[in-house]
C-alpha cells in the first residue's frame, strides 16, 4: 500500500490516522510496544532459514526407513502435487457457494465414492482432520445413535486413537474399557466379556497396531447381539486386499488417510475418513457432497444434509468440525485414480509379499523372534534380544530407520519393534535391514563390549 | 437495465463427468515396482475368509486422462488467486507461494512423525519457535500446536476448562456464548459435555453486561468470546467482561477467528483471556485448500498450562555448554491427553512460521492495520448511495477487520434478498461475503476484505454491489434468477437433502 493509497482511504473514512481506527480498543488492553519478534526477512533469507532447519531432520530420503505406526512413506505420484497445487484447488475455502465450487464439490463426491468402495459402507463424508480424532468422532456418533455411553476398545487400536477416545470421552462423559491382545490379535472372549447392553460402541483396528489382521466378523458378533456399534479403524491401503469392514459387520469405518496421496509431513496435514451404514447418514460428522441438478437441469453437486452441521444447527450439531482437510482428501482420490482398480490391488499384494519376505528374513536372525504369528499386510512386530533403543541407535548410524519401538505404548513389549513396509522398500532394502539389525543386536546385547562413537562404528561396516 | 441473455456458456455446455465415468477396463496410469520377492498366492499368506472377494471399483484411467479430468473440474472452482473473496470471518488473505516451497522440502515433507526426536531437531525447533511467536502475539505464556483446526482448538479449550475446574474439585456445567458466536462455539460446548447459555447483544454490538452479570454464576465453566466479534466490532467492555467471568470462577476462552484485526495492537492475554485458539489458515496464511487443511494451536495462561495436551515441544538447555536440545515431553500427569495422532499439522506450522519470519513483528502489525483500514474504507464506500440505503451497516460504528450489512431494506423495497445479491455477485467474478450470519442481523452480509486487497479491488466490489441494487430497482428478477455465467446455475438443494445421492453406485448398489 502506498502512502497515497493510505491517505486517500483515511480521507474517505474521515479519520486522520490509522490509530484512530483502533480507538474502540480500550487503552488498558492496547499493546503499547512493538511485538517482540524479529524484523521481517526477504524471501531468500526465509528460504535459507527454513532449509537449514529442514536439513537437521533425518527424513525418508536421508535414511532407509521402516517406520510406520499409522503413517507410511508411500510414493506420492507427481500428478498429486501438480493438481493439488493448482490455485483453483489450493486457495478457495469450503464450497458455501456451489455454483462456483463445482470442482471441489465433485472431487468430494468422487472421494466419497472411492471411500465407500474401499470400506464397503454406503455413506462417506468428505473427510475429517486425521485418523485418531476420527476414531473419537465415531464414539460421538455412537453415543447419539445408541443413547449409551460405555466404550470398549481393543488394545490393537492405535495408542493415539485410544488416547484421543479417552480425551474426548472426558467431555461427553464416556469411559473407555480396554481389551487385551492375545497372540497378536484381540482376545475374543475378553472382548465379549467387556461388552454389555450399556456399550455404545466397540473399537477395533484393521490391521491392528501390531500389524495383525483381525477377524473382524467374529469379533463383531457380541457387539451386534447387544446393539452396540462396531467401529473399525482401517489402514486404507490394506483394504486393497482385505475384506472390507462393511462386509464384516462394521457400522462405522474410519481411519488415517495419509497413505493415500499424502506425504509424511511429520504427522500432518493428512485426512481422516469416516464411512457408515445408511442408517447413520443424518448423524455423520463433517461435510458431505451430494449430487443434484441446477435450474436448467444440469448435473451439479452441493454440500448436503447441512442441518447436521454446526453453522446451521449450532449446539444441536452432530459434530463441531468446520475446516477439515479437503485438499488432502483430493490428494487421496487422485492417488487412488492413479493406482486404479488393478494398481491398487497390485500395491496391496506387493506389500503383503514383501512383508512376508521381511518377516521370514528377520525371524531367522540371531536375536530376533516374531512377537506374534498372526497374518499381516504391511507391518509386523518382533522381539529383540537386546535393548531396543540401543539397537535403533546403531541402525540409525548405519542409515537405517529400523522401526517403531513398542515400549512406550505397550510396556509389556519393552523389547518390541514394529517394522513397516511400503512399495519404496525393496527386497534389497529389506536385506540391508536384516544385515544391519543383526549386527546392531549383537553389539547391543547386555554383555557386548561398550559401544564406541557412532562414527567409528560406521567404519566397521563392510563395503 | 436489460436482462442478461440466457445463452449457455461453453462450460455450462460441458456436462459434469466423474473420474469413475471416464473409466475403461484395462486402462491405467501408475506402475508399481516389479515383484522382487516370491509371488506366493495371497491365500497362503492371509486366510481366504479375511481377504477381499472382489477388487474395489476404482477408476481405470490413463495419467493424461486424470490430469485432464482434474484440471477440467478445477476450472469449475472460483478461487482466491482469481478474484476478490471477502468471505467474512474466514480471512481469505493471499497465500505466499514461498510457504508451499519450504513446506515441500524433503526434510519437512518426508519426515516421519515417529522419528526419534534427536533426529528431528529441525522440526522440533521450528515448532518451538512457532510456539514462542504465537505466545508473544497472544500475550499468553504457553502454546500447544496440536489441535487441527479452530473447532478442534475450541474443543481442546473446553476440555482444558473441564480439567482445570476438576483439579480444583469443582464441576461446572454451563458455558456462556454470545448470540453472535460462530456455530462452532455452541457445537463445541455440547461436544464437551456442557450446556450452552446464550448472552444477549447490546445496542453497540457487544455483550449485554447486565445479561452477563445475571447469568455468570457458580455453574459457569467458561465464557467463549470472539473479539472483535462476528459483527467486526471490538467489545469495549472487555476488561469488565473478563472480571465478571473471573469473579464467577469461570475461564475466558478467546475464539481467534478474528485475530487478524488486532495482531500487534492488542493481545487476548492482556484482555484477560485464559485460552486462545488461532486459525493458522486465517491470520497466518495457510491456503484454505477448498475446506482445509488448517491448524488451530492454543495459547494458554499459567493456570491452564498443566492440563495442555501431550506431548508438548520443549527446549532442554544443555549442562555442558552444547546447543540446547528440543524434545517431546510426554511426562505431563495432569494433561487432558491427546486430541489426535502425532504432533499436529506440521506442514501448516512450516507455512505459518515462514509467514511470521517473512513479515516480522512490524509486518504482522501492519497486516492487521491494513486489514482494518481496508474494511473501514470499504464500509465508508458502501455506506453511501444505494448500498447505504438498501443494505445499511447493522451497527453504525467504526469496524475492525470486517463489517456486517443488513440487506433487509433491499428485500423489503426491491424484492431481492441477500441470497439474490450473493448469487448475482457471482456473475461479476467475485466471491460473495458470508451471508445470513451472524444470525441476529436480518439478511446479513459479513464482509472481510483482508489486508492483501488493493483499493481498486475494494472500489470494484462496492461498485458491483451498487450496480446489483441499481439493476434490482429496474427489475428484481435479474438478481432473483442469478447467476447466469457460472458453470452451473442455482442448484436444487432441497432434493439433494430429501433424497441424498452421496456416491456413485458401483459395487455397492
Amino acid at each position: 500500500m502506498t502512502d497515497d493509497d493510505r491517505g486517500r482511504m483515511l480521507d474517505a473514512i474521515g479519520v486522520g490516522s490509522v490509530d484512530e481506527l483502533f480507538e474502540d480498543i480500550p487503552a488498558d488492553v492496547r499493546l503499547d510496544r512493538p511485538l517482540k519478534l524479529p524484523d521481517g526477512l526477504p524471501e531468500t533469507e526465509v528460504f535459507d532459514r527454513l532449509a537449514a532447519l529442514a536439513s537437521r531432520n533425518a527424513h525418508a530420503e536421508a535414511e532407509v526407513s521402516f517406520l510406520g505406526a499409522g503413517m507410511y512413506d508411500h510414493y506420492v505420484p507427481a500428478i498429486v502435487d501438480a493438481i493439488t497445487s493448482r490455485s483453483e484447488f489450493l486457495t478457495p475455502y469450503t464450497p458455501y457457494q456451489p455454483e462456483i465450487s463445482q470442482g471441489g464439490l465433485q472431487a468430494m463426491f468422487e472421494f466419497q465414492t472411492a471411500m465407500s468402495e474401499l470400506t464397503g459402507l454406503p455413506v462417506s463424508n468428505a473427510a475429517l482432520y486425521e485418523g485418531p480424532s476420527s476414531v473419537a468422532s465415531a464414539a460421538y456418533l455412537a453415543l447419539g445413535a445408541t443413547g449409551r455411553k460405555k466404550l470398549v476398545a481393543s488394545r490393537g487400536v492405535h495408542p493415539h486413537s485410544r488416547e484421543s477416545l479417552v480425551t474426548y470421552g472426558a467431555g461427553y462423559g464416556s469411559e473407555v474399557a480396554e481389551v487385551d491382545l492375545d497372540a497378536g490379535v484381540t482376545d475374543a472372549s475378553a472382548l465379549a466379556d467387556a461388552i454389555d447392553d450399556e456399550t455404545a460402541a466397540v473399537f477395533l483396528q484393521q490391521p491392528n497396531f501390531l500389524g495383525a489382521v483381525e477377524d473382524v466378523e467374529s469379533l463383531a458378533q457380541r457387539a451386534k447381539e447387544v446393539g452396540a456399534l462396531v467401529v473399525v479403524a482401517c489402514d486404507p491401503v490394506a483394504l486393497s486386499v482385505l475384506r472390507p469392514p462393511g462386509q464384516c459387520g462394521a457400522d462405522v469405518a474410519v481411519g488415517e488417510g495419509q497413505p493415500l496421496g499424502n506425504r509424511l509431513d511429520y504427522g500432518g496435514p493428512s485426512f481422516g475418513f469416516f464411512c457408515a451404514t445408511e442408517e447413520h447418514i443424518r448423524r455423520m460428522p463433517g461435510r458431505i457432497a451430494g449430487e443434484t441438478t441446477d435450474v436448467d437441469g444440469r448435473r451439479g453437486f452441493v454440500l448436503t444434509l447441512q442441518t447436521r452441521e454446526q453453522h446451521i444447527r449450532r449446539e444441536k450439531a452432530t459434530h463441531n468440525i468446520c475446516t477439515a482437510q479437503a485438499l488432502n482428501a483430493l490428494a487421496g482420490i487422485i492417488h487412488l485414480s492413479w493406482l486404479g482398480k488393478r494398481g491398487f490391488v497390485e500395491l496391496g499384494e506387493l506389500l503383503v509379499r514383501r512383508t512376508a519376505y521381511a518377516r521370514e528374513r528377520l525371524a531367522a536372525l540371531d536375536g530376533v523372534e516374531l512377537l506374534h504369528q498372526a497374518p499381516v499386510v504391511r507391518e509386523f512386530a518382533v522381539r529383540l534380544e537386546a535393548p531396543v533403543a540401543r539397537v535403533l541407535e546403531r541402525c540409525a548410524a548405519e542409515g537405517i530407520g529400523a522401526g517403531y519401538p513398542l515400549g512406550r505404548d505397550y510396556p509389556e513389549h519393552e523389547d518390541g519393534l514394529l517394522i513397516a513396509l511400503t512399495e519404496r522398500r525393496s527386497r534389497a532394502d529389506i536385506d540391508r535391514l536384516a544385515e544391519v539389525l543383526e549386527k546392531a543386536i549383537k553389539e547391543s546385547r547386555a554383555n557386548a563390549p561398550q559401544a564406541g562413537t557412532p562414527g567409528r562404528e560406521a567404519e566397521d561396516v563392510p563395503a | 437495465m436489460a436482462k442478461p441473455e440466457l445463452t449457455e456458456t461453453p462450460m455450462q455446455g460441458d456436462p459434469a463427468t466423474t473420474i469413475f465415468e471416464r473409466s475403461v477396463e484395462g486402462r491405467r496410469a501408475g506402475a508399481l515396482p516389479e515383484p522382487d520377492v516370491p509371488e506366493t498366492p495371497m491365500d497362503e499368506l492371509i486366510p481366504k475368509r479375511l481377504l477381499r472377494g472382489k477388487p474395489a471399483e476404482l477408476p481405470e484411467v490413463s495419467e493424461p486422462e486424470i490430469v485432464r479430468h482434474y484440471n477440467r473440474i478445477s476450472r469449475r472452482n472460483f478461487d482466491l488467486d482469481t478474484g476478490f473473496y471477502p468471505l467474512g470471518s474466514c480471512t481469505m488473505k493471499h497465500n505466499p507461494r514461498l510457504n508451499e516451497r519450504v513446506a515441500a522440502l524433503p526434510g519437512h515433507a518426508r519426515l516421519h512423525p515417529a522419528q526419534d526426536p534427536r533426529r528431528a531437531q529441525g522440526a522440533l525447533e521450528l515448532m518451538w519457535r512457532l510456539c514462542e511467536a504465537l505466545s508473544e502475539i497472544c500475550g499468553l505464556p504457553y502454546v500447544s500446536l496440536q489441535p487441527s483446526a479452530g473447532s478442534h482448538g475450541e474443543l481442546a479449550g473446553l476440555l482444558l476448562t473441564r480439567a482445570y475446574h476438576a483439579d480444583r474439585g469443582e464441576e461446572r456445567t454451563k458455558v456462556l456464548t454470545p448470540d453472535t458466536a460462530h456455530g462452532t462455539n455452541p457445537a463445541t460446548v455440547t461436544m464437551a459435555g456442557y450446556e450452552v447459555v446464550k448472552l444477549a447483544t447490546n445496542e453497540r454490538g457487544g455483550i449485554d453486561l447486565d445479561d452477563l452479570r445475571a447469568r455468570a454464576d457458580s455453574e459457569t465453566a467458561c465464557l467463549m468470546l470472539t473479539n472483535p466479534n462476528t459483527l467486526g466490532l471490538f467489545d469495549e467492555n472487555i476488561t469488565e467482561i473478563a472480571s465478571i467471568v473471573h469473579e464467577a470462577g469461570g475461564t475466558l476462552y478467546y475464539d481467534g477467528a478474528n485475530l487478524n484485526a488486532v495482531m500487534g495492537r492488542s493481545r487476548p492475554g492482556d484482555m484477560g483471556f485464559d485460552i486462545v485458539h488461532l486459525n493458522l489458515h486465517k491470520s497466518f496464511s495457510q491456503p484454505h485448500g477448498g475446506g482445509g487443511p488448517g491448524a488451530g494451536p492454543i495459547a494458554v495462561s499459567e493456570r491452564i498450562e498443566p492440563f495442555l495436551p501431550r506431548p508438548q515441544v520443549v527446549r532442554r538447555e544443555s549442562s555442558n555448554g552444547a546447543e540446547p536440545a528440543f524434545d517431546l515431553d510426554f511426562d505431563r500427569p495432569k494433561s487432558i491427553g491427546r486430541l489426535r495422532g502425532f504432533q499436529g499439522n506440521f506442514g501448516v506450522f512450516v507455512r505459518s512460521y515462514a509467514y511470521i519470519l517473512s513479515l516480522g513483528g512490524d509486518g504482522l502489525t501492519e497486516a492487521s492495520e491494513t486489514a482494518v483500514l481496508n474494511a473501514n474504507y470499504l464500509l465508508a464506500r458502501m455506506s453511501e448511495g444505494r448500498t447505504g440505503k438498501f443494505a445499511p451497516v447493522a451497527f453504525d460504528r467504526r469496524c475492525m477487520h470486517e463489517f456486517v450489512l443488513s440487506g433487509a431494506p433491499a428485500k423489503k423495497e426491491l424484492g431481492i434478498n441477500t441470497l439474490d445479491v450473493a448469487k448475482r455477485l457471482l456473475d461479476f467474478g467475485m466471491h460473495p461475503p458470508t451471508v445470513y450470519f451472524p444470525l441476529l442481523v436480518d439478511e446479513a452480509m459479513m464482509i472481510e476484505p483482508t489486508e492483501t486487497e488493493t483499493r481498486e479491488t475494494l472500489d470494484a466490489f462496492a461498485e458491483a454491489i451498487d450496480s446489483i441494487l441499481a439493476e434490482a430497482e429496474d427489475d428484481p428478477e435479474v438478481a432473483q434468477n442469478a447467476p447466469y455465467t457460472t458453470p452451473v446455475r442455482r442448484l436444487d438443494e432441497v432434493t439433494a437433502n430429501r433424497r441424498p445421492i452421496v456416491r456413485q453406485p458401483l459395487s455397492l448398489s
